[in-house]
């Protein structure tokens, strides 16, 4: 998401790496660049000219200190001042003490809310909650049909009838009470902020339901725009967080960075893809270090434990480090890895991964293709490969409509990634790593063993 | 495929990671509780609501004499209200010096212009201002930048294009959430009017009731609309709109997709073979519109190059400018990439979609 972003400052501080000593000169350049890079990341002018300022009068102030380079001085400037930026402490939702607890979700027409709407009860699912989804969009035509139906993918209840925003409102709140749904989430149309008769009718609907919480709800791809939206969203509503969408695209995400700073109100939510799974709570701080380049593990890691099984997760590890990791192993490792969603946005929070490899562009039915050549294996060819001669090897290619070509190339590459298991670089490496898991987070590291990875390539 | 072994590898580093994570912290959602895959339902369409009753007479209405359609500067008296004038500053001004050229970055780049036409735009004007062509009044060079802006959009032909041999397929693509599907209802009100018979397809097989949004403002029209069940091919659904089309003798296939972000590369493979299935004959794509949202940031550029590149965008719609955003992107676009910017969505009216005036917009960007 913030790729571009970290590219740029890539360009930036590998210049400034060479260097021992930050002067004047260099700063200004640096935050030229800085702003440049900003801008173009669709953060709002009045957010570029504040954090320029305030990373400048910190670099060349007094703030410099003897044990790092000038290179590292300004990273770090730039990562505390882009995550006071996003919003200091991450989002904390404390539910009402006499349920249900309602939320509102209101936006622009097209932010996503009624995804965001699915997405939100699916969360609170996981939370061990039980959700009721409200329906009162009713000027897009078939905007509540398309919230039952996301309603029923995510096993959430959904009311609303045809009646007026605040009467749906009103009785869905009423419904939940009725039904002991602890939570409500109220869907609304999409409005400008400039329709008065509009963002009259949402706050009346908010009056009548006295939502514990309100989410701005924006796309990620906005530009100058959401810092007058949400402005004025906020002055018509009391907001208490936005819900950033679409941020799986290449958007630069500078709305992020805009809009908690002009509206006051923190990041609450990221919705990273259009199924209702794709969407976790927000972490300044992760983010800040995602745009530095350092990849966002503890995302990552919470969405693994999650996804992943954890008595496999062990097994499979244990496998690893005996050098017994077995194509079976691999193709379950692939079904738990399927779950975390696609590839490129996994890929995309590992800390140090070759851009060349980040950039790669990955076709998730190419995991599609590989599962089917090792489905047509027979359990002792998946234990084994070196079973595999001709006649197997075009059997196993008519029964996945795979060429022997094919077959061929993941059996070798299947057999280096064990050879470079057994040698200990990547094993090692990773034992390590997972041994100082904590403390590696925050330094952003990379990990030796990633790079002999790339180079498989 | 190579990737593939790649990314499991690294995969595995993260999850060895994980992995001791979670045996201290047990996995607490489970599995139990995970959705089993979309759930195909029935349409069960809504009741039509507001502004569904009186649309399609409005339309005819708004549509059918020039002077009654909706201008941007009708629109703009709100937005203004709201948020003061920006340059109202520079008009008051005796003379051009620094602050002036500030103040136009200024209003360039709040407008999402972006820096690199920004950029552009002013040094030209510093020049001349510099050769003394500009004059010396501030007022002068706001209306020379703006004949700039306006000469960006010189020789677009902004036609929107039939064949001579019908059923015409005009394709409209997007990322999400951008109008499309509200575009192809006002669209095929509009072409209904002025006499044409309109097919939609319901192309976005995707996104949960799409169609049956499509369908209602179908039904408004007096549009057919040929549908596909939820997670059908949206190639076949347009096949067969253009079949439908054929045999109906009708002239004109509008055909929906589904929202996708540009970045997704099987989803716009899925985009290009929906435009090849499109092009056989009977059917013939005359159009392949982007509809962008104004509120776009930089992205937009992005976003009209990649869909340029995989289905040969043949125009832009640009929705939603009658809110607060400017909509400037598409100055970018025009500049960067040379589409035509046809029609600008301003409101969610059936009679709320106009041809593009540069005049007009360009008024507005620095209103």
């Amino acid at each position: 998401m913030f790729d571009t972003l970290t590219d740029r400052f890539d360009g930036i501080f590998k210049r400034l790496r060479g260097r021992g000593h930050l002067g004047d000169a260099e700063v200004g350049e640096v935050l030229r660049e800085i702003r440049v890079a900003l801008l173009e990341a669709d953060v709002s002018l009045e957010v570029v000219r504040d954090l320029v300022e305030r990373i400048r009068a910190r670099c060349s102030g007094a703030e410099l200190s003897k044990s790092l380079t000038p290179a590292q001085q300004v990273i770090k400037v730039v990562n505390e001042e882009l995550t006071a930026t996003l919003g200091g402490e991450a989002f904390r939702l404390a539910y009402a003490p006499r349920p249900p607890t309602v939320v509102l979700l209101a936006g622009l027409q097209g932010a996503g809310k009624t995804t965001a709407a699915a997405a939100l009860a699916l969360w609170f699912k996981q939370q061990g909650r039980h959700p009721l989804l409200v329906g009162a969009d009713l000027q897009r035509p078939a905007a509540v049909e398309q919230l039952r139906v996301l309603g029923r993918g995510v096993g959430a209840a959904v009311f609303s009838e045809g009646t007026d925003p605040v009467a749906v409102a009103t009785k869905g709140v009423e419904e939940a009470v009725r039904v002991g749904r602890d939570v409500v989430v109220v869907d609304t149309a999409g409005r400008l902020a400039i329709d008065e008769d509009l963002m009259d009718e949402v706050r009346r609907v908010a009056a009548a339901v006295k939502p514990h919480y309100t989410f701005f709800v924006v796309d990620a791809m906005t530009g100058q725009d959401a810092v007058r939206s949400a402005t004025a969203f906020g002055e018509a509503l009391d907001l208490d967080g936005v819900i950033l969408t679409k941020i799986d695209g290449d958007a630069r995400g500078g709305a992020a960075l805009s809009v908690k700073h002009v509206v006051g109100k923190p990041i609450a939510f990221v919705s990273t893809g259009e199924r209702p799974e794709s969407f976790e709570a927000f972490h300044p701080d992760r983010m800040a270090s995602r745009i530095l380049g350092m990849g966002d593990v503890l995302t990552l890691i919470e969405r693994a434990e999650r996804e992943y099984d954890a008595g496999a997760a062990e097994k499979a590890v244990e496998r690893l480090r005996a050098g017994r990791f077995t194509l079976e192993d691999f193709h379950d490792q692939l079904q738990q890895m399927k779950r975390m969603g696609p590839l490129q946005s996994v890929l995309g929070m590992l800390p140090g991964v070759p851009k060349e490899v980040r950039d790669a562009q990955i076709d998730d039915r190419d995991v599609a293709r590989v599962e089917a050549i090792i489905r047509s294996m027979t359990p002792a060819e998946r234990d084994d490969p070196s079973l595999i001669n001709g006649s197997r090897r075009l059997r196993i290619a008519a029964g996945s409509g795979r060429t022997t070509s094919d077959v061929n190339n993941l059996l070798r590459q299947f057999k280096e990634m064990q050879k470079l298991m057994r040698s200990g670089g990547a094993v090692g490496a990773a034992a390590r790593a997972g041994a100082r898991k904590a403390k590696k987070v925050k330094g952003g590291r990379v990990t030796p063993s990633l790079k002999d990875a790339g180079s498989l390539r | 495929m190579t990737i593939v072994l790649i990314v499991v590898i690294v995969l595995l580093l993260a999850l060895l990671g994980a992995g001791t994570a979670t045996v201290v912290r047990r996995n607490q959602s489970g599995l139990g509780g995970r959705p089993s895959g979309p759930t195909i339902t029935p349409a069960e369409p809504q009741p039509d609501r507001p502004g569904g009753t009186d649309v399609v007479a409005e339309s005819g209405e708004a549509l059918a004499p020039p002077d009654g359609r909706p201008r941007l500067a009708d629109r703009l008296g709100r937005a203004k209200s709201l948020f003061g004038t920006s340059l109202a500053a520079i008009r008051g001004r005796a003379r051009i010096d620094d602050a002036t050229f500030e103040e136009l970055e200024e209003a360039l780049l709040l407008a999402d212009v972006g820096l690199p036409l920004t950029n552009r735009l002013l040094a030209d004007l510093r020049d001349r201002v510099r050769s003394g062509e500009a004059g010396d009044s501030p007022t002068a060079l706001l209306d020379l930048l703006k004949s700039d802006v306006v000469a960006l959009f010189a020789g677009e032909d902004r036609e929107l294009q039939v064949a001579s041999d019908p059923p015409s397929v005009w394709l409209f693509v997007g990322v999400n959430g951008v109008g499309k599907t509200t575009t192809i209802g006002k669209l095929a009100a509009r072409e209904g009017a002025s006499g044409r018979s309109v097919v939609v397809a319901a192309g976005d097989t995707f996104r949960a009731a799409a169609g049956d949004q499509l369908a209602m403002w179908a039904e408004r029209s007096g549009a057919d609309i040929v549908r596909g069940a939820d997670g059908a091919d949206p190639s076949s659904v347009v096949f067969d709109a253009v079949q439908h089309a054929a045999a109906r003798g009708a002239d004109l296939v509008l055909a929906d997709t589904a929202g996708r972000l540009h970045t997704k590369v099987n989803l716009m493979d899925e985009l290009r073979k929906v435009r090849r299935v499109a092009a056989r004959p009977p059917g013939t794509v005359t159009e392949v519109l982007l509809v962008l949202d104004a509120t776009t940031g930089q992205n937009g550029l992005v976003q009209a190059r990649e869909f340029a590149e995989a289905v040969e965008v043949t125009g832009v719609v640009l929705t939603k400018l009658d809110g607060t955003a400017k909509g400037g992107i598409v100055c970018a676009i025009r500049s960067e990439l040379g589409l035509p910017i046809k029609l600008v969505g301003l409101g969610e009216g059936a009679g709320d979609l106009v041809p593009f005036d540069p005049e007009e917009f360009a008024d507005a960007l620095f209103a």
